[in-house]
């Protein structure tokens, strides 16, 4: 039986900024390992594990999960007296990053703390803004000549923030973007073990999302799936951000509506979670979703996308809070849906019978 | 030296329990008369090894800076204030905890992708998380008053440095208990633990009118910050150096904002640091203030100094310092302690 909390928390802990995923495919490679019957891996390193259909159907269906493993962070950028200055990568946000704990990933992970002044010191100018970016120092503790000897221009730098329980199933720490998805297609794979299933899964775990979505553009591209669900996070309630575009943490995901989402595709996985008692709301998203189901429906002759997102407070700090009952219900619907599909299901959701049955309303 | 422990304690101004236990632990069997006094401070008393010319009071105070919770609102999340002083900035996305049952929090933060605004949100408009479902929840979990305190953990790093909370103001409380364990020395030892530094020197106000000493110095984890300057002439090294440098040995103030240091006693310590080779360096930045800042009012008055040892960011949820730092002014106090004569002091 998968342990969903400890499972996150080595996702999480793992640090992998886009472009750097090693560490959690490696990760993966092993959680997925007794899920999946093989591993595959597209151009720019997006791990891709099959489990092949218990039932295949005469023509052989692929559908594809994609939950993007990168995470937002930072690269040394100069050094300077052993202080390290960085670029962003991704969407950090400058305004929660004074006073953090991040972890320098030179010759070896070093700990390292955002330089702050103390407030002994501070002038009244100054406490009324958040440094930018540029003006950000990373700083070891360590003496100039180790800091040269360990840190190189180039090395990447990740936030220091382990997974913490906070009240009932919740749970805070970094990365939860987009790693509590990875868990669900986790729990999905796991749950599956028990289940017949007449398509192949190709779950995808994608590199690059928080640079412009370069992983799923190229795992799709590898994969040719005939369907695609991508999964990523959208916003919790909390103060500041307005209601009809937050979830309640715990209170279920949210399925992408909009023309980055396949409607009947929509439909069918409206249709599962009513079957099996799973709440799911509308996340209305009128454009450009920002996640990997943008540029999966794009991909080669096109691909009916749908979006399942999991509901986060705080996305792109240090203290991103998930409830765990989200993952695991995404990670059954997926499941359940994946187990209900057949040799018919691309006739189904074929724009021409949505045609059909509309002369035949007539 | 208990810094580790000192530092993971949890005692913010007024609620200094926690340390006040480890300290009373940690002096039991190397110093006499100890007692805790009504604002909770402790005292203590090591006797001279002979007929003692002088009475010195070492002061480190056992609070460190924190929050305190004000209330819980009708969604659950928790509002707070600040005990002592804070950058509000240092605060979106802290991590905290809460109360004797030590409950975690974290400092919401409203997304990026929602709000770019730079400037800064104050601390009376953020609010805590524990992952209450409702006020309700919440209020289960915490009560208004319960203390906040960094969610931190101690760390050595490579070979020098040592990385944790509340240095400011564990590192003098570490001290003063070596200089206990260590001795006897030829003055008599006042040691006091002292409370609500952060809020106003509140506890060494209380016990230096009560132990009345000869002479009086407080031990301190003071403001290093020594980062890079971009304003800065490249060749100055003082322009690089608006207060103090880790690695550079014990720090003397000269003044700050609580007190002008007694020139004649400032004058022995750095006569005292030259004769036995410790290195040191000086703190004339007045920003801040210390225990000394009460002592030397007490009473009469009473000539008063600070040692403090260089640590950099504190006031936040980590500081660090150096070994070497640490080792030379504990080498320097006990020096002083050695060296000290009524002489030193007349005008």
């Amino acid at each position: 039986m998968l342990d969903l909390k400890e499972h996150l928390k080595t996702l999480t802990e793992t640090h992998g900024p886009s472009g750097h995923e090693a560490p959690v495919r490696a990760v993966l490679r092993t959680a997925w390992g007794g899920l999946v019957d093989s591993f595959e891996q597209d151009g720019l390193g997006s791990l891709i594990g099959i489990k092949r259909a218990t039932r295949p159907t005469e023509t052989p269906r692929r559908i594809m999960l994609a939950a993007h493993i990168d995470e937002i962070g930072l690269m040394v950028r100069d050094i300077v007296d052993g202080f390290i200055l960085t670029y962003r990568v991704g969407g950090l946000d400058n305004r929660v990053m004074l006073a953090q704990p991040v972890i320098v990933h030179g010759r070896q992970p070093l700990p390292g703390l955002v330089a702050t002044t103390p407030p002994h010191l501070l002038t009244a100018e100054t406490r009324r803004k958040y440094p930018d970016h540029h003006e950000l120092v990373i700083d070891l503790g360590l003496p100039a000549d180790e800091v040269a000897r360990l840190v190189r221009v180039g090395d990447v730098v990740t936030l220091d923030a382990p997974l913490i329980q906070l009240n009932g199933r919740r749970v805070a720490g970094k990365a939860l973007d987009d790693r509590a998805c990875v868990a669900a297609v986790t729990y999905c794979l796991d749950a599956l073990q028990g289940m017949q299933h007449s398509w192949d899964v190709y779950a995808a775990a994608t590199v690059q999302e928080e640079t412009g979505l370069r992983g799923a553009t190229t795992a799709a591209y590898y994969v040719q799936p005939d369907i695609a669900i991508a999964l990523d996070v959208t916003f919790g309630k909390q103060p500041g951000v307005e209601s009809d575009a937050s979830f309640e943490l715990g209170g279920g995901p949210a399925l992408g509506i909009g023309p980055n989402f396949h409607p009947k595709l929509n439909e069918k996985l409206r249709d599962a979670a009513k079957a099996h008692e799973i709440k799911l709301h509308d996340e209305v998203i009128a454009g450009h979703s920002g996640t990997d189901a943008w540029a999966i429906q794009v991909s080669q002759v096109g691909i009916p996308t749908a979006l399942l997102s999991i509901p986060i407070r705080n996305m792109h700090s240090p203290v991103e809070t998930v409830d765990l009952r989200d993952i695991e219900r995404v990670g059954r619907l997926l499941a359940h849906f994946i187990a209900q599909l057949d040799a018919d299901f691309l006739t189904t959701i074929a724009w021409q019978q949505t045609m059909k049955t509309a002369e035949a309303a007539e | 030296m208990i810094l580790r422990e000192l530092s993971e304690a949890v005692g913010i101004s007024g609620q200094e329990d926690a340390v006040r236990a480890l300290i009373l632990d940690a002096i039991r069997d190397h110093a006499q008369d100890i007692r805790i006094d009504p604002l909770g401070s402790v005292t203590a008393r090591k006797p001279a090894s002979g007929d003692a010319p002088l009475r010195v009071m070492l002061a480190a105070h056992m609070d460190e800076i924190g929050f305190m919770v004000t209330g819980v609102d009708s969604e659950g999340l928790i509002r707070f204030t600040n005990v002592g002083g804070i950058d509000d900035r240092i605060l979106p996305g802290l991590r905290v905890r809460i109360g004797a049952d030590a409950v975690p929090g974290v400092v919401i933060w409203t997304p990026i992708h929602h709000n770019h605004e730079q400037n800064v949100v104050k601390l009376s408009n953020l609010r805590i998380d524990i992952g209450a479902s409702s006020k309700d929840d919440a209020n289960g979990k915490v009560r208004r008053g319960d203390a906040i305190a960094f969610d931190s953990k101690f760390m050595e790093i490579g070979e020098k440095t040592l990385r944790g909370k509340a240095f400011d103001d564990r590192v003098g409380c570490s001290l003063l208990v070596d200089v206990l364990r260590g001795g006897p020395y030829p003055v008599e030892v006042l040691a006091a633990f002292t409370v609500q530094e952060e809020i106003g020197l509140r506890g060494a106000t209380v016990a230096a009118q009560t132990l009345n000493p000869d002479v009086a110095l407080a031990l301190e984890g003071t403001t290093a910050f020594d980062l890079p300057n971009p304003q800065a002439d490249a060749d100055d090294r003082d322009d690089l150096n608006p207060t103090c440098r880790l690695g550079d040995g014990p720090v003397l103030t000269v003044v700050d904002a609580s007190m002008i240091v007694h020139p004649r006693l400032l004058a022995f310590l750095r006569a005292t640091a030259a004769k036995h080779a410790i290195p040191h360096q000086f703190k004339t930045r007045p920003g801040g203030g210390t225990d000394a800042g009460a002592m030397h009012r007490a009473n009469a008055g009473v000539p008063s100094a600070v040692i403090s040892v260089p640590c950099r960011y504190i006031h936040s949820p980590a500081a660090y310092l150096n070994r070497d730092d640490y080792a030379s002014t504990l080498r320097l106090i006990q020096a002083v302690l050695h060296d000290l004569t009524p002489d030193a002091l007349a005008w």
